[in-house]
């Protein structure tokens, strides 16, 4: 089963790569991992998808928990949460087809940000099933090239709280 | 002492921090980069520099000063080859959770990834072996970081922690201020255990009609020995001990079954097996301690207490964990205990195991041993010594054979299994310990690692015996050629290539002794015992084809034990 693991890191040198390191050393899968800044400049979000079982989850959460640049660590599965990825996804039309490829663009609600005489470049946004259909209906055009962002959540009604009540908990 | 807010030079915010840490000895070798430390350190008496000839030695003198003492073992090193010389120590450190501190040089922060001369990335070679690293970027943040690099490395599970420190920021100047306090957001180790979980392994322990207590190493970090003794003599409990845990419960008290695991003792090993209840403390069931996972200690309900919550349903899935220091659940376990448990029945079983299948070899032949070599040894310090063992056959039987009375007396590498830890680690040991004799114990392989070393103790005049067993093999992999790859004996022959090992130690300015008769044993130990001066060699050449036993096969159940060679005459 998936797992969607929201981590938060101290924004320093190196806690990224100790995460990866981590996921590599112990043999850990991950399907996706995203990192940037959240609210506080000091520090970062990681969101991981990662597959397996419940033991391995367990062991993830807790291995990355061990780590010393790590703040906090949320499990989202199962919980309510907003997941959204985006991808930019170019696509080859012919003479026939653009207007059907814009046309799908449109019923997933995204947008064309590019176009040439043989591509066009959709961008869409939503929860990482829904970018899969997407790829799937625009394989039949032929997608030149395609890139994803990995997946970017957040518990969902109660908002997680500031990060400095996060710490003096 | 000086007062903060002063303009201090990096090199000197390092040796004022390493003062307040109470540091004694550095463990360490000079080069380029660590050259403005090393022109400080000329000037610094309140701690003692020992300088190794190989920064493998230093990490393993450091290891060998906190496993003996309980402080943190502190290495400083140049740049490049200089600190990844120390790797193997730094990887030993984390398996086997030692506090040091490891200081790289490092080429200056200008030229980080430009392939400078004498540069390599030690934080990203250590990151994953060590606790945690630091590349110290601002000569402003030294002095925290430092703090937080000996605060990592000895709380919690401890380990290793390595601080890279580039040149320039070693030579730069800032207001020195050393911080009381340091806060880690993202570090708080779990110290209490939960109360609940508490009450309920007692009700448990209580019901229980075969309890097994399972100990280790994390016991003796915890200092919680007289915790252990507590528990186990007001409940007359059987207590079993990893290779880490050896020296948490009197080897020579009747609650002690020994050694468990794959050369663990019969009866320790049928206990684990037929247990109903098995507490593991301070210990991570460690394949060379389980065997087959699915059959460890199948009948039992098991209870795991440990400070690092990664280590619960790791290997094997558990009824009870508790996240706590050792020490500290187990003083609340004791306490938790009203009335002794009637465990006549188990106790009279255990018996019959022990009975059974008594830990033994050939002692007629004439032939020397290194198993009677080793009772000699415990004959003439009565467990009032710390032994180094290496890594290998020597290793198993000093744990069989010699009886360990006390916490940090007995020191090895067991998670890296790294060969050529014994003699450094001795001489680490041998300047945190004065009032009992250290005693290095290695094959003659694992001495041939890191020999050179042998000059560290004789120029300091640490009174280290360094035993040999020589059995002109690689004899841990010997006896596995023998037993599982047809007998194929490929490159474990050292016959013909070893050194004379006398000649060796007298080469380096040690007395010693040699000998290959069991009738020498008792005249020759009395003599290398008398010498305090300096350190001595013993080679003891014993019989080459030996074998440890019993011997759970990798990955086999207790069911699968072999307790000797099999007789040609036996064998259909």
């Amino acid at each position: 089963m998936k797992h969607t693991i929201s981590v938060l890191v101290e924004n320093r040198f190196g806690a990224f790569n100790r995460v990866a390191t981590m996921f590599s050393g112990k043999g850990f899968n991950i399907h996706s991992i995203s990192i940037g800044e959240t609210e506080n400049p000091e520090i970062s979000r990681m969101t991981i998808v990662s597959e397996g079982e419940d033991q391995i989850i367990e062991q993830i959460v807790k291995q990355l928990n061990r780590l010393i640049d790590t703040i906090k660590v949320v499990d989202l599965t199962g919980q309510s949460r907003v997941e959204r990825e985006l991808a930019l996804i170019t696509v080859f039309y012919q003479k026939g087809t653009r207007a059907e490829i814009t046309n799908i663009c449109e019923i997933f609600r995204g947008k064309v940000v590019d176009i040439n005489n043989k591509t066009l470049t959709l961008e869409i946004t939503g929860p990482p099933n829904k970018i899969d259909a997407v790829v799937n209906v625009l394989e039949t055009y032929g997608i030149k090239e395609m890139a994803r962002s990995g997946t970017v959540a957040l518990k969902r009604g109660e908002q997680l709280k500031s990060e400095k009540n996060l710490v003096t908990q | 002492m000086r007062t903060s807010k002063q303009l201090m030079s990096g090199a000197e915010i390092f040796f004022e921090c390493l003062k307040r840490e109470k540091v004694e000895y550095i463990f360490g070798f000079p080069g380029g980069a660590v050259l403005k430390l090393y022109e400080k350190l000329y000037d610094v008496d309140f701690l003692q520099h020992i300088l190794v000839r190989h920064e493998q030695g230093a990490a393993h003198m450091a290891e060998g000063y906190a496993k003996a003492t309980g402080k943190v073992g502190v290495v400083l090193v140049t740049s490049g080859p200089g600190a990844t010389n120390t790797v193997t120590g730094i990887a030993d450190a984390y398996m086997d959770s030692v506090p040091i501190v490891v200081f790289s040089g490092q080429v200056a922060t200008h030229l980080i990834g430009n392939d400078a001369f004498q540069e390599a990335d030690i934080v990203g070679i250590t990151r994953p072996i060590t606790k945690h690293n630091f590349l110290v970027r601002d000569v402003k943040e030294l002095a925290t970081i430092i703090k937080k690099a000996f605060f990592i490395a000895s709380t919690g599970r401890p380990g290793p922690v390595l601080v890279d420190l580039p040149k320039d920021v070693i030579n730069s100047v800032c207001e020195f201020d050393y911080p009381e306090k340091i806060e880690l957001r993202g570090y708080k180790p779990t110290f209490l255990g939960h109360q609940n979980q508490i009450k309920k392994a007692a009700e448990v322990l209580k019901k229980s009609k075969r309890p097994l207590l399972y100990v280790g190493g994390g016991v003796i970090m915890s200092g919680g020995h007289r915790e252990l003794r507590l528990l186990v003599k007001e409940n007359n409990l059987p207590i079993t001990m990893t290779l880490q845990g050896l020296g948490a419960y009197p080897m020579t008290e009747p609650e002690s079954l020994g050694m468990l695991g794959m050369h663990g003792t019969y009866w320790a090993n049928q206990a684990v097996n037929n247990c109903d209840v098995l507490i593991s403390l301070g210990a991570r069931f460690d394949d060379r301690v389980t065997g087959k996972v699915e059959s460890f200690a199948n009948n039992a309900y098991k209870i795991h207490v440990d400070i690092d919550p990664t280590c619960i349903d790791k290997n094997v899935i558990v009824d009870l964990p508790i996240v706590g220091d050792v020490k500290h659940v187990l003083a609340e376990l004791a306490a938790e205990m009203n009335e002794p448990l009637d465990l006549t029945d188990w106790w009279k079983q255990i018996n019959a195991w022990k009975d059974e299948c008594p830990l033994t070899y050939e002692k007629e032949d004439g032939k020397l041993r290194t198993q009677f070599v080793l009772e000699k040894i415990y004959e003439k310090t009565k467990g009032e010594a710390v032994i180094v063992s290496d890594v290998g056959q020597h290793q198993m039987w000093v744990a069989q054979y010699y009886k360990f009375n006390h916490p940090r007396s007995h020191l090895t590498s067991g998670g890296l299994g790294t060969m050529g830890f014994s003699l450094p680690a001795a001489i680490g040991a041998s300047f945190g310990v004065k009032d009992k004799p250290i005693i290095s114990i290695s094959g003659d392989g694992g001495f041939q690692m890191n020999i050179q070393e042998l000059v560290t103790a004789v120029y300091n005049k640490l009174p280290i015996k360094f035993i040999i067993i020589n059995n002109s093999f690689l004899g841990m992999v010997r006896q596995w050629q023998e037993l599982f790859h047809k007998e194929k004996y490929s490159f474990t022959d050292l016959s013909e290539s070893n050194p004379d090992f006398k000649k060796v130690g007298e080469a380096f300015g040690l007395k010693a002794f040699s000998t290959d008769s069991p009738n020498n044993v008792d005249e020759i130990l009395d003599e290398a015992f008398s010498i305090n001066d300096g350190p001595v060699l013993v080679e003891f050449k014993v019989v080459k084809e030996e074998m440890v036993f019993p011997i759970i096969p990798s990955g086999a159940t207790v069911n699968e034990i072999m307790i000797k060679r099999l007789d040609p005459k036996e064998m259909v």
